[in-house]
C-alpha cells in the first residue's frame, strides 16, 4: 500500500538524531511491548505484523513513537484474532465468561525460540528467470495490500547482483494467502536512475526484490 | 541499571498514559492465560543483555585478524556468524558487506525497521525513525555528514535497503594504528554505527 511507512526519498521529515549505544528500551513499557508482541499467540506472521503497522493512519504513524506503533498494532491483531474483546481491552479485566488459555511460550523456552534460526528460504521447482548481471526493470505496481517494493524503486532499471534463493513472498504471506515462495534477488540501482542527474554518479542503492516485482529490461 | 533509573523516575512522576495502557494489556493477557509474565521478563532480559553490538564487534574483530574467517564471512555470513554462536530471529539470512578505501556501505530499512538482531541487538531510535529512513537513500552523503562522516567525492557509496529477510552487517575498515592489537582489544574499537555504516572507525 502507498502509505507513509513507504518513506524512502521523502524530504521534510526532520533531522536525524544520532544516539550512543544506550540500552535498547528507553522506558520499561517499551520492553514490555516488545516482549508482548513476541510472546503473544495472536502474532500472525512477520509480514502480517508489518502490514498491521502500515495500516495505522498516516498522521498517527508519523506522530507515534516506534513502540506506540507496535502497541497499537498488537492490540489490533489481538482483537482481529478474537483473543481479546474491546470490552476487555477497555477495562483491563478478563471477561469471566471467556475461556482461560495456557501460554504457548514459557520462560524456559525463550532463549531457544529467540536463537533458533527459522529460515524464510524455501525449495521451489521453477527455475529462476534472472541471473547475476541481468538488467531488470521493476514493475509500476500500486497494490493496496502489503508489498516490499518501495515507491521510489518502481518502474526503474537496475542490475541483478546476487541471487538469494526462493523466499516467502510478503505480498501473499501478509494476507494469509500462503507463503508463495518466489525467487529473491539483490538488485543494484544507480543513484541517478532513482533520483536524477543531481545524484552522485558513483553512488547506488541495492534492494532485495522478489521476481514478481521484476521484468527483463 | 537503566530500569532502576526509570523506575526511580516513575516514583517522581505519575506513569504516562501509554505505560498504563501497556500494563493493563499485560495484566489482561496474563489473566487470560495468553502470555506468561516470566516469559516476558525473559524476553526483555534477552534483548537487553544477550544481543547487542558487542556481538557484531566480535565478528568484525575476528574478520580483521583471521583471513580465512573473513573469507567465510563474506561468502556465507549466516554460517560464519553462527561459528561465534550468534543466530536466530532477524539474523536468519545474513550478508556481510565490506568497506574499503574506495567503497562505503550503509544499511537502512526504508519500509520499517529491519535490523540484524543477533549481531547488533535492537536498532537505535534514529534507525527506526522517519528522518533516517526517508533521507539516507536519496542523500546518503548528507545523512552521513550528520554523523560526522564526510566522505570524499570519489568514494563510492552503496546504500542497502533491507526490503526482504536478508540482514546486512557492514565490516568497517580496520583503523590505522591498531596493528598488534588482540581480537578483544580490536572489538572494543568497533562501534554499532560503524557496523550500520553511518560512521567510519
Amino acid at each position: 500500500m502507498n502509505g507513509v511507512h513507504d518513506m524512502g526519498g521523502m524530504h521534510g521529515l526532520g533531522p536525524v538524531a544520532p544516539e550512543g549505544e544506550a540500552a535498547p528500551f528507553h522506558e520499561v513499557w517499551e520492553g514490555r511491548v516488545h516482549a508482548l508482541t513476541l510472546a503473544s499467540p495472536s502474532r500472525g506472521n512477520i509480514d502480517s505484523g508489518r502490514h498491521q503497522r502500515e495500516l495505522i493512519p498516516g498522521a498517527d504513524y508519523l506522530r507515534m513513537s516506534y513502540y506506540e506503533k507496535w502497541f497499537t498494532s498488537l492490540v489490533a491483531m489481538l482483537l482481529k484474532g478474537a483473543m481479546v474483546t474491546e470490552q476487555e481491552v477497555h477495562t483491563g479485566r478478563r471477561d469471566p465468561a471467556s475461556p482461560k488459555s495456557t501460554p504457548h511460550l514459557l520462560a524456559a523456552a525463550v532463549t531457544a525460540v529467540q536463537t533458533r534460526p527459522a529460515s524464510y528460504e524455501r525449495e521451489v521447482t521453477v527455475a529462476p528467470q534472472f541471473q547475476p548481471g541481468d538488467s531488470v526493470r521493476t514493475l509500476n505496481i500500486n497494490p493496496t495490500g502489503h508489498t516490499r517494493l518501495p515507491r521510489y524503486a518502481r518502474g526503474r532499471t537496475g542490475v541483478v547482483e546476487r541471487h538469494y534463493g526462493a523466499h516467502v513472498l510478503p505480498d501473499s504471506h501478509a494476507h494469509g494467502m500462503g507463503e508463495a515462495p518466489t525467487w529473491l534477488y539483490s538488485v543494484r540501482f544507480e543513484a541517478r536512475e532513482l533520483w536524477g542527474p543531481e545524484a552522485n554518479s558513483r553512488d547506488s542503492v541495492r534492494l532485495d526484490l522478489w521476481e514478481t516485482y521484476l521484468e527483463r529490461a | 541499571m537503566a530500569h532502576d533509573h526509570h523506575d526511580h523516575d516513575h516514583e517522581q512522576a505519575p506513569p504516562s498514559d501509554i505505560a498504563l495502557r501497556v500494563k493493563a494489556l499485560e495484566s489482561l493477557l496474563v489473566e487470560k492465560g495468553l502470555v506468561d509474565a516470566a516469559a516476558l521478563d525473559a524476553i526483555v532480559d534477552y534483548y537487553e543483555n544477550r544481543v547487542g553490538p558487542r556481538n557484531g564487534a566480535r565478528v568484525v574483530a575476528k574478520a580483521w585478524t583471521d583471513p580465512a574467517y573473513r573469507v567465510r564471512l563474506l561468502s556465507d555470513a549466516t554460517a560464519a556468524i553462527a561459528e561465534l554462536d550468534f543466530s536466530g530471529r532477524q539474523g536468519e539470512h545474513m550478508v556481510a558487506v565490506e568497506n574499503g578505501p574506495d567503497v562505503h556501505n550503509v544499511v537502512v530499512c526504508t519500509l520499517c525497521s529491519c535490523y540484524p538482531w543477533p549481531v547488533l541487538g535492537l536498532p537505535p531510535v534514529w534507525y527506526k525513525s522517519a528522518p533516517y529512513r526517508s533521507r539516507v537513500v536519496i542523500d546518503p552523503r548528507g545523512v552521513l555528514a550528520e554523523f560526522g562522516t564526510v566522505l570524499p567525492e570519489e568514494t563510492e557509496v552503496r546504500v542497502w535497503d533491507s526490503t526482504a529477510e536478508v540482514r546486512y552487517l557492514v565490516i568497517p575498515e580496520r583503523p590505522a594504528g591498531t596493528e598488534g592489537m588482540t581480537e578483544a582489544e580490536l572489538a572494543a574499537h568497533v562501534t554499532r554505527d560503524g557496523m550500520i555504516g553511518t560512521t567510519r572507525l
